[in-house]
């Protein structure tokens, strides 16, 4: 296989994984997709129920396997051009983009990964692992609630927990590097934990 | 005890100074017993109008304190310049036990002369008098002198007017620079801002001689200390070494060290660092977050929030004995606390149990907690107290109805020790005042 594809394929289900299986709806995203239902099962996890299908299909895909389906239901590429046609600039700048919509999302005062995102970084250590070259920042984020100091340590303690979860899975420690941000760049401005739970998150950003 | 909204707008201060004042201070209650003083205006004698309203700035400063009512110019019955010009029963009349009389002449250079005499009518005594020869620039800061002595000399406590405080203000995050640091004097006026940024600055806090700022940074350029040298104006530098990820910075009162909140492995602990070699020295070590040092004014102890018994609260490190003792247990948690100037008290946030953030202060000896602020005096989202030199005032950041507009706004206030004087430094810009720290007395 050569590297270009082997690349491809390792980083497609992680682009439909990210794009599917982790979807989440913010309250200024609403308008667009205004079918869509936020279930919140009080936990702080947020399940969409907009994209059932799109979830059927990533919940049967593995990582590398199932090319076709995913490339089918995906992004309407045609499953024949698949080495071909996809250039590495524009995979990798997908992936760029959704990783930049993916988040990790937290508990209050809790930097404890939940089972909902256990399937996306599996994804993504499995092509950390497969792409040495590739490396991201995690960056962790708190609420408003607490003191600044406070926070900065507890948004470390979140980027840093799916930091270790990366490593346990192979990823190298060169590849992941952590930022904490506490409290200073809320996602969703507001005082009340409409706006709060979407504040305590992390999230990556891929560099070269 | 009964409180009294007063509120006075301090505006026409603002309006007949040629210096700027960037926070103009709402007084929002003001204790009942306040104290009457008479400040006359000072005579001029010089060419054109005076160059400074000097009355009007020490009548800003005292009322602003709560511990002072100024009788009104108007109704004055005498305005005298000199000692030989007072008729004492025009005072008595009023019910006003204190006068403060004084003069401004230009000389044959370009210094200014400022002399004032501080009275106990009923006792027709002298209490203080001082002359100062000064350049035109310097005429606001000597009226905050002459503020300090008579607040001295009436209440005993040194007066902290001719101090200085910083602050951080937060703009929306679409401007591409929205973190500033501001220096402004503790009225509001002179305001100087010393840098701005793209990455958060937080935690500003003052060298015990003045003479430093240290702040910290976070985000992608990597987290760290900064020391800004307030002298030379110079752009701040980094100090902690670029692979530690330092924040947090409290000095020793030599001024030698720093304590620090590092971060390592997602923990943060608490590090002491030499400033000038650059050599750290950990304090402690727990897989729980430590956080937030403040170094006690004696160099014995450090303070910090740990959660190490499950909930965020203060503990304190102890030096000779190299043992860390719990300090709080009130609440839901307590955090990041500042000592008084004399370290006998420390001011801190206090979560209450339910959920509401408070300022709270706590005698070390009794460890006896009180609470000088809270969602019951109209506020919310309390944090970074820290005390006024003199002791006597705590400034923290928080969001309140502005009065004069009507409209709520995360700003500075302040607050006496014992709860009953309360200010807001109202900004009437666009960006989110927080963070404030008192400097120490000046020289």
């Amino acid at each position: 296989m050569k590297p270009v594809t082997k690349l491809v394929v390792a980083i497609l289900p992680v682009l439909f994984l990210i794009a599917c299986g982790d979807k989440v709806v913010k309250p200024d995203e609403e308008s667009a997709q205004g079918d869509a239902v936020i279930v919140d099962d009080g936990s702080g996890g947020v399940t969409t129920l907009d994209s059932s299908e799109a979830e059927r299909l990533a919940d049967e895909l593995g990582a590398g396997e199932r090319l076709q389906d995913a490339i089918e239901a995906g992004d309407g590429l045609e499953a024949g051009e698949l080495a071909d046609v996809i250039d590495m600039d524009a995979a990798i700048q997908d992936m760029k983009d959704l990783l930049a919509e993916s988040k990790v999302y937290f508990d209050f005062d809790k930097s404890d990964i939940k089972d909902d995102y256990q399937d996306v970084l599996q994804a993504l250590a499995e092509f950390l692992v497969a792409n040495p070259e590739a490396s991201l920042v995690i960056e962790g984020h708190t609420d408003e609630r607490g003191t600044r100091e406070y926070n900065i340590a507890l948004g470390e303690r979140r980027a840093h927990a799916v930091f270790q979860f990366l490593t346990l899975q192979g990823v190298g420690q060169d590849q992941v590097r952590t930022v904490s941000f506490g409290e200073e760049r809320p996602d969703v401005e507001g005082h009340d934990e409409s706006a709060w739970k979407w504040n305590r998150r992390a999230v990556f950003i891929y560099t070269e | 005890m009964v409180k009294r909204t007063c509120w006075f707008l301090l505006l026409a201060a603002c309006l007949l100074n040629a210096a700027h004042a960037a926070l103009t201070i709402e007084i929002t209650e003001g204790v009942d017993d306040a104290l009457p003083i008479a400040i006359v205006p000072f005579q001029w004698s010089g060419p054109g109008p005076a160059p400074e309203n000097i009355a009007q700035i020490i009548t800003a400063d005292l009322n602003r304190s709560g511990q002072f009512e100024a009788l009104p110019e108007q109704d004055m019955l005498a305005k005298p310049a000199a000692p030989k010009d007072i008729k004492f029963n025009n005072w008595r009349v009023l019910g006003i036990p204190n006068l403060l009389i004084g003069q401004l002449h230009a000389t044959d250079t370009e210094d200014l002369v400022v002399e004032f005499r501080l009275f106990d009518v009923f006792q027709q005594k002298q209490l203080a008098g001082f002359r100062y020869r000064t350049k035109p620039g310097q005429l606001r800061n000597i009226a905050h002198k002459v503020s300090d002595i008579v607040y001295e000399e009436l209440t005993g406590i040194k007066g902290a007017f001719g101090t200085d405080i910083v602050y951080i203000k937060k703009f929306s995050n679409k401007d591409p620079k929205p973190y500033r640091l501001y220096l402004a004097d503790a009225d509001g006026f002179n305001e100087q801002e010393i840098m701005r940024h793209h990455m958060p600055i937080f935690s500003p806090t003052w060298s015990p001689d003045n003479s430093q700022l240290a702040f910290a940074m976070a985000g992608s350029m990597g987290q760290g200390v900064f020391l800004f040298d307030v002298a030379t104006g110079k752009s701040p530098v980094r100090i902690t070494p670029r692979e530690v990820k330092a924040s947090a910075p409290s000095w020793s009162p030599d001024g030698k060290k720093l304590a620090l909140q590092v971060l390592e492995n997602g923990s943060a602990d608490i590090f002491i660092m030499d400033v000038s070699s650059k050599k750290m020295q950990r304090i402690t070590k727990h897989w729980s977050i430590d956080a937030e040092p403040s170094w006690s004014p004696d160099g014995q102890s450090i303070i910090f929030t740990s959660e190490r018994g499950g909930t965020a609260q203060l503990y304190q490190y102890s030096f000779a004995e190299k043992k860390i003792k719990r300090l709080t247990f009130k609440g839901r948690s307590n955090l990041r606390a500042a000592h008084s100037p004399d370290g006998k008290m420390i001011t801190f946030v206090h979560l209450s149990s339910n959920n509401g953030y408070n300022i709270a202060v706590m005698d070390l000896a009794t460890e006896e907690m009180r609470l000088v602020a809270g969602e019951s005096n109209g506020e919310s989202e309390h944090e970074s107290p820290s005390f006024a030199p003199n002791g006597s005032m705590i400034i923290y950041a928080a969001n309140y109805l502005q009065k004069s507009t009507r409209s709520r706004k995360t700003g500075l206030v302040a607050v006496s020790v014992d709860g009953a004087m309360r200010q807001h430094f109202v900004d009437n810009g666009i960006g989110e005042v927080r963070e404030p720290a008192w400097s120490s007395f000046l020289n």
